[in-house]
């Protein structure tokens, strides 16, 4: 480690290197759970720097863990392996918007909500807004194909990828990509990057796609006494050539949380509340609300409000992005899962995570995008109880299986890192896991970039206890 | 020190739970962004204190991280899971203090600072008289002339060099302990002069009076009140901050006031934590508890009595810088702005990051001195962007901030720093 750590100040200015105690546990924990000490952190600001570290690394056989904010849900960015740390966040001095060409390029550090802001300057959109967008850097939502509310119409990260810069695990500086919508030059390169969760190589440029901003946004706000009925209102609205740029679903849990939390008169009696937000041009928005207050006449047990104006439109959002912190309230350890399946199967997925509720005697609330599949079932617990997070692992191991027996997926924005590693086979099969194991193999033969997640150890099991 | 259960206990361990790590802290803290380091963010601090409640790092690891922590708790208000973050700011504070290994020249200096002068009346109105004779007997002038002020240690000289003129020891003297409205009395507020306040900014306190009277109330002045307990509070010392509460609880509860008002926002957010810094005490819990509940900012106050019309126009553009303590923990946001609205002015604009906090944060910039400049700077690029020539300020030390930040940025000629209240005396404040 010592002659290590004399290569990695000869090539790194030493204010960028972290070696103190306090610095390293600083950088061993994400937004998920575990901590692991790495044994030193380096703040990167090019991509010299890295390809320099990562031929060190091999050189060493020393693990590397690029990092951007640390608000992953699902283990990217924890050391598992000591090893490096190298800190992505502090590079975020690119973000050029090229209006001619409707693209961005960034550099890894740039925060989400940043290119978003920037486009719109220009009349332009980013549309992928995970919610923790005004935190997170681009890197990792490159790293993780992040989605967000806005998924059901208009995709998610990888939908706006069209050229990166990588280093490879072994320290080459390749381009993937271009600047052109139409590229079919060889391999696709750029979507295997893209949520390969920074195993196959480290980020350093973005060129993204901008779309034209919507000059016009509308919300409802749909009161649902049946939660079947809500589902099918859903498949109803997405089938009559309407398509809004969010539809949010809280279920009866959450409404009640909130309420405790927060008294905003939501109807605690009510089994689910849908929020639909339309954009577009303002006199076809106009249009459109009223086709999906003409669709939900059809159903018996539902009250629709209609925003008149922002304010009141952000006042229905408030009681969306209240669930979180009521939530919390409850107990203070928040397991958040993303699993997704197709639309038609919300209500099933509904009805199956009542009966993990029931079954394994846990706090389930569910809320979520509900347009595109991808609810997020939260179990709220506490850590310091063994005998609870026991009863967790069993109830989010049934909730992986329930998605992917309907045909869904273990995660549909938050990655695999390393919780839902065990869980892989069981998606993909023997041979697609080991299709996948292949690549990695021959991109990194030493095993140096971010080991430890996607590819489950021998033996490894879901764990939540500390 | 103590360890095991006590430890954790004064760490507030259990509270750090409450910290899901989603990092939502990040963007608002405003030392993330100058120190560039995740030990320097509320989620990083929150972190080290729970693996020094397991321990696995030493306190000395922690030192740093903590002190150089604003405490402008702009993290709470941005916090999604309502940690509590300066509930464990204080304590990892009051453990470091335990733990240090202090010369004998800092313990002696510290007790002279924290336990004689802020919660003296008579030290502080020295304070303030010294600072009389120093300014008006040309000494300030002499002493900037040569130079010798940026020799003092802790910089004291670049904050000497923007104190306000101060009123001479007579009129300090003849204060009364009670002034009755102006007109008909709709509401009796007990006033908490502040030492800081008092001291250096004697004016503004006269101005409050003064427009308290004038809007409708009749203002109380108790004898027996002394420092606030926030400065000490902020440097772990809670013992002493208990103190320093009782005797003002004690002061205020001999009188019949309605509201209990302060004009300064760090102040003001520690008056409003007395009941949670007795929890658990029997006898003092439910006192402390109705002594909170009757603190209010001035700005509170005036909006509610709207007693108050403004007959001159001040001269200049106006941008707000408000106190950190008012906005995270008062939660005190719109009665300035619609004050400051109220006023005949050249317009109101609002600067970027306008809840930023300045880098004063009690004696910060005192004891931090370049790490508060680095914040410094930022604040006053979007002040210049604002291209307004009045700061307006809501707590002295956010004021002094403001002054030395025109000052650093040769900016005397063009922008001035006032406190809220001496603007709406300029404005011509005058009963409705």
């Amino acid at each position: 480690m010592e002659l290590l750590m004399e290569e990695i100040r000869s090539i790194i200015p030493s204010d960028q290197i972290l070696t103190s105690l306090a610095d390293r546990y600083s950088y061993s924990y994400d937004a998920s759970f575990g901590s692991y000490l790495p044994e030193v952190v380096i703040q990167v600001k090019n991509k010299e720097e890295i390809s320099s570290l990562l031929k060190l690394a091999n050189t060493f056989n020393i693990p590397v863990y690029p990092r951007g904010q640390g608000t992953s849900l699902s283990g990217g960015p924890l050391p598992v392996k000591g090893g490096m740390v190298l800190d992505m966040s502090q590079w975020n001095g690119d973000l050029n918007i090229y209006p001619d060409d409707l693209v961005a390029v960034v550099s890894p550090g740039v925060l989400t909500a940043n290119i978003n802001q920037e486009a719109e300057k220009f009349g332009l959109m980013y549309p992928p807004d995970p919610s923790s967008a005004h935190v997170s850097t681009i890197g990792g939502n490159l790293a993780e194909n992040s989605g967000g509310p806005r998924g059901l119409k208009y995709g998610v990260t990888k939908d706006y990828v069209i050229g990166l810069e990588v280093v490879t695990p072994e320290g080459e500086i390749i381009k993937t990509g271009g600047k052109t919508i139409k590229n079919v030059t060889g391999y696709d390169l750029t979507k295997l990057i893209v949520g390969s969760e920074g195993t196959l190589g480290i980020i350093t440029e973005a060129t993204l796609k901008l779309v034209p901003k919507p000059p016009a946004s509308k919300t409802m706000m749909a009161v649902f006494d049946d939660l079947v009925q809500s589902g099918q209102a859903i498949s109803k609205i997405l089938t009559s050539g309407i398509f809004p740029a969010k539809m949010e679903i809280m279920d009866q849990s959450s409404i009640i949380a909130v309420e405790n939390y927060q008294p905003l008169g939501l109807p605690i009696e009510a089994e689910a509340i849908l929020l639909i937000e339309l954009d577009g041009h303002p006199l076809a928005i106009e249009e459109e609300m009223k086709k999906i207050e003409e669709i939900f006449t059809d159903f018996e047990s539902v009250k629709v409000k209609i925003a008149e104006n922002q304010d009141e439109a952000q006042s229905y959002w408030r009681a969306r992005k209240l669930v979180s912190p009521a939530i919390v309230k409850i107990k203070p350890t928040k397991v958040s899962e993303d699993a997704t399946v197709p639309r038609s199967k919300i209500p099933d997925m509904f009805q199956k995570l009542k009966e993990i509720r029931e079954k394994y005697d846990i706090h389930l609330v569910v809320f979520g995008h509900a347009g595109d599949g991808n609810l997020h079932p939260n179990i709220i617990c506490d850590k310091r109880d063994t005998e609870e997070m026991i009863r967790v692992e069993k109830a989010v191991e049934e909730i992986f299986k329930a998605a992917v027996e309907l045909g869904g997926t273990l995660s549909g924005e938050h990655g695999i890192g390393t919780l839902k590693a065990p869980f892989m086979e069981m998606e993909l099969g023997a041979a697609g896991l080991d299709m996948m194991k292949r690549i990695k193999q021959i991109w990194d033969p030493n095993n140096i970039l971010n080991p430890g997640k996607i590819f489950p150890e021998e033996g490894q099991k879901l764990v939540l206890r500390e | 020190m103590s360890t095991g259960a006590g430890l954790k206990d004064r760490l507030h361990y259990n509270e750090t739970f409450n910290c899901v790590q989603c990092g939502y802290c990040l963007p608002v803290c405003p030392t993330y962004e100058t120190m560039k380091s995740e030990v320097h963010s509320p989620r990083g601090r929150i972190n080290l204190v729970k693996m020094l409640a397991e321990d696995k790092i030493k306190a000395e690891d922690l030192r740093e991280p903590i002190e150089k922590c604003l405490g402008c708790r702009a993290c709470e208000t941005a916090c999604p899971t309502s940690v509590q973050y300066g509930k464990i700011l204080e304590g990892a504070k009051e453990v470091l203090e335990f733990a240090e290994q202090k010369s004998r020249v800092q313990k002696i200096s510290e007790s002279l600072i924290f336990d004689q002068m802020f919660p003296s009346k008579r030290w502080m109105n020295t304070i303030g008289n010294l600072s009389w004779f120093y300014q008006k007997s040309g000494l300030q002038k002499m002493a900037q002339r040569t130079g010798i002020t940026q020799f003092a240690p802790l910089h004291l000289g670049k904050f000497e060099s923007v104190l306000p003129d101060l009123p001479s020891p007579a009129e300090r003297k003849d204060r009364a302990r009670l002034y009755k409205a102006i007109r008909s009395r709709k509401v009796t507020v007990g006033f908490i002069t502040g030492c800081v306040m008092d001291a250096i900014f004697y004016e503004t306190n006269r101005n409050t009076i003064d427009l308290l009277t004038k809007a409708g109330a009749d203002v109380l002045i108790p004898v027996n009140q002394t420092c606030c307990g926030a400065l000490h509070a902020h440097a772990g010392k809670i013992a002493d901050a208990k103190v320093l509460a009782k005797r003002n609880i004690e002061a205020f509860e001999k009188e019949k006031a309605d509201y209990i008002v302060n004009n300064a926002g760090g102040c003001g957010a520690t008056l409003l934590e007395y009941g949670e810094l007795f929890k658990g005490d029997i006898e003092w819990e439910s006192r402390a508890q109705a002594f909170s509940n009757k603190v209010r900012d001035i700005s509170q106050v005036l909006s509610e009595l709207d007693g108050l019309s403004f007959t001159k126009e001040v001269n200049g553009a106006i941008t707000f810088q408000p106190s950190c303590h008012m906005i995270n923990v008062q939660k005190v946001k719109d009665e300035p702005l619609s004050l400051l609205k109220q006023v005949k002015s050249k317009g109101y604009r609002e600067m970027k990051d306008k809840e930023r906090c300045c880098g004063s944060a009690g004696i910060y910039n005192i004891v931090n001195y370049e790490d508060s400049m680095e914040i410094l700077g930022s604040k006053m690029k979007n002040v210049k962007e604002t291209n307004t020539s009045i700061i307006v300020t809501a707590n002295p030390g956010c004021l002094l901030q403001m002054k030395l930040g025109i000052q650093r940025e040769g900016l005397e000629k063009s922008v001035r720093a006032v406190h809220l209240v001496d603007l709406l005396v300029e404005a011509g404040a005058v009963s409705k």
